[in-house]
């Protein structure tokens, strides 16, 4: 097998089997970016040098016999919303386009422990803001599928890439389906776990009650791996949760029998494209003929999430981007009278639409007056989603649906009617309101050839039986298709 | 229930959201907010009487930690991010004459 054919985890084995270096796998993943990021545009900054540097020193430590993990030597890309120390992190924004971190995040610190090679940042839509990687302010990327389309987002370049071949996996973060939305419109695994269990340290905030740091892989097995490495307690998050139970990989077992599935009738809902709901449908009889017990049942409020997230999301938008002021770091206006004239000035000019559009929205649901109305209703009401997920999972052990109601749409169709696009995430949002752990895996492809996204969610702290049940399907569709490993674009 | 946003609504956003905005922005942004609050307001269809706002999913309360310093002085790469720096300083424009 060709190295750049391996999974992250494959590749890993083959570096400590001493059949390949850490040094020829950067190496071919660079040459992977400069030969078709000029027509994908995954990402904002490609690192070659510092890439080559880390190889080298990972493999004299693979070799020392002092590195040996998973994913040792591995080549992975992080989303520009992630600080990394010494390499420019943007955003995707004009605001912060010049902008280098004195520190780096800790999931990036936890990975980098296990030997990770960091190729790069990739592009997203500007500050997490869409669902096309179109916001961004360094231009689209495309789907590896088909670059006339979107690859989803706000996590587009991270899916794009690992889509194209241009890294092993990716980082994301998903704020209300940043991950498994784009990971669904690539044909990829993406998981966004449950709230806390990531460390948010050096995550540029969005919404930081919804943010949670994932993976985006080519297959279960890696999303288990990556996860397993990435989790961990940080005393510099203060929502981070002590778990003991972050062995993810041990949940790589074939076994769905007696598990129970949900399938929401509100999931199945007008809007939902016909060969999305069949694929969907499709792999949740595979699971039954697996053995599991699967459901239909009516798990209310679905309608409600997306206006509920979007008041939320922009009143925590607006208070997190408060701090682009223009004085320690970011962009700065040329010609302006006084502070707070800088300020309006330096803000309109750095900020794109959508982010404006959002502070803006969100500046109004927090001011005097509204507040009651708008910010705390929305808080009542995602205390209401909560307990209708409680109540779903006394009965079930994973909620199985569509990740996005179509798969990915062209270039250029979304961004004309922000809300059209905002119901675009009618079932990956509750997820983040609830705090739970959700995986997106693909489940087939429609008549255009692009790929459909199965959808799994479970109860907080439950990622095992997620991990289980996708690794149990993925091998249903193994055996189903011959030669088939993970999608491959290229 | 259409909202319509007025011109004093969005002039007093823009202070609180520290944006200005051309006139053709301002337009834009009246329509935008008012068709988003007009969607908003389906949460007025849920009873939420007694409910109690959950800004947290978990009774995470307070977390503390001792005051200590554990990061070294990165002074000078710091001020290598700010727009404009003096004397290991920032420099903002002035706030009173």
């Amino acid at each position: 097998m060709k190295i750049t054919d391996m999974t992250a985890v494959e590749l890993a084995a083959a570096i400590r089997a001493g059949q390949t270096t850490a040094v020829e796998a950067a190496e071919a993943m660079l040459d992977r970016i400069r030969e078709r990021d000029p027509v994908y545009h995954c990402y904002v900054t490609v690192d070659r040098e510092g890439a080559l540097s880390q190889a080298r020193a990972v493999q004299e430590k693979i070799a020392a016999g002092e590195l040996g993990g998973p994913l040792a030597g591995v080549p992975v890309a992080v989303k520009d919303n992630l600080c990394t120390e010494g390499l420019l992190t943007t955003c995707a924004s004009r605001m912060l386009q010049n902008f280098v971190p004195t520190y780096t995040a800790e999931a990036v610190v936890n990975l980098q422990r296990a030997g990770a090679v960091i190729l790069g940042k990739t592009n997203m839509d500007e500050f997490a803001m869409g669902s096309t990687t179109e916001t961004s302010a360094y231009g689209a990327t495309k789907n590896p599928w088909n670059p006339a389309h979107v690859p989803g987002g706000s996590s587009g370049g991270s899916a794009a890439a690992v889509a194209a071949g241009e890294c092993y996996y990716a980082l994301g973060s998903d704020t209300g389906g940043s991950i498994r939305q784009p990971a669904a419109y690539c044909g990829m695994v993406g998981m966004k776990p449950t709230y806390g269990t990531v460390s948010r340290y050096g995550l540029i905030a969005y919404g930081s009650s919804l943010d949670q740091i994932g993976p985006l892989t080519k297959d279960v097995t890696d999303c288990a791996a990556v996860l397993e490495t990435i989790a961990s307690y940080d005393k510099k998050d203060s929502t981070s949760i002590r778990r003991q139970d972050t062995d993810f990989m041990s949940a790589l077992t074939e076994d769905v029998k007696g598990l129970r599935i949900g399938i929401p009738n509100d999931y199945l809902k007008e809007g939902l494209e016909e060969e999305v709901r069949a694929a969907v449908l499709q792999a949740a009889e595979e699971l039954a003929r697996s053995g599991a017990v699967v459901e239909r049942f009516d798990l209310s409020l679905a309608e409600y999430a997306i206006p509920a997230y979007y008041t939320i999301a922009a009143a925590e938008a607006s208070s997190n981007l408060e701090r682009f002021d223009g004085i320690k770091y970011g962009y700065r206006t040329k010609e302006y009278a006084g502070l707070h004239n800088m300020y309006k000035k330096s803000r309109s000019e750095g900020f794109g639409e959508e982010v404006k559009r959002r502070i803006m929205l969100g500046s109004f649901v927090l001011s005097s007056g509204y507040y009651d109305a708008y910010y705390l209703k929305a808080l009542r009401v995602k205390a209401l989603i909560k307990q209708a997920f409680d109540a779903a999972f006394a009965r079930y052990d994973v909620i199985l649906g569509p990740v996005a109601p179509t798969t990915a749409p062209k270039l250029g169709e979304s961004l004309a009617d922000p809300i059209r696009m905002y119901l675009g995430d009618i079932y990956t949002i509750s997820v983040n309101l609830a705090g739970l752990p959700g995986i997106s895996l693909p489940c087939g492809k429609d008549r255009q050839g692009l790929p459909i996204g199965l959808q799994l969610i479970g109860d907080c702290f439950q990622e095992k039986k997620l991990i289980r049940t996708a690794y149990t399907y993925e091998k249903i569709l193994q055996a189903k298709q011959e030669g088939y490993r993970h999608e491959q674009t290229i | 229930m259409a909202n319509i946003i007025s011109d004093e609504t969005i002039e007093y956003v823009g202070i609180l959201a520290k944006l200005e905005l051309s006139e053709k922005e301002r337009e834009q942004a009246k329509k935008d907010m008012g068709r988003m609050l007009d969607y908003i307001d389906k949460l007025g269809e849920l009873d939420t009487t007694g409910v109690q706002p959950m800004s947290h999913v978990f009774p995470v309360q307070n977390v503390f930690r001792e005051d200590v310093v554990t990061n070294g002085d990165r002074r000078d790469e710091m001020l290598s991010n700010a727009p404009e720096e003096k004397d290991g300083m920032f420099v903002a424009p002035k706030t009173f004459e």
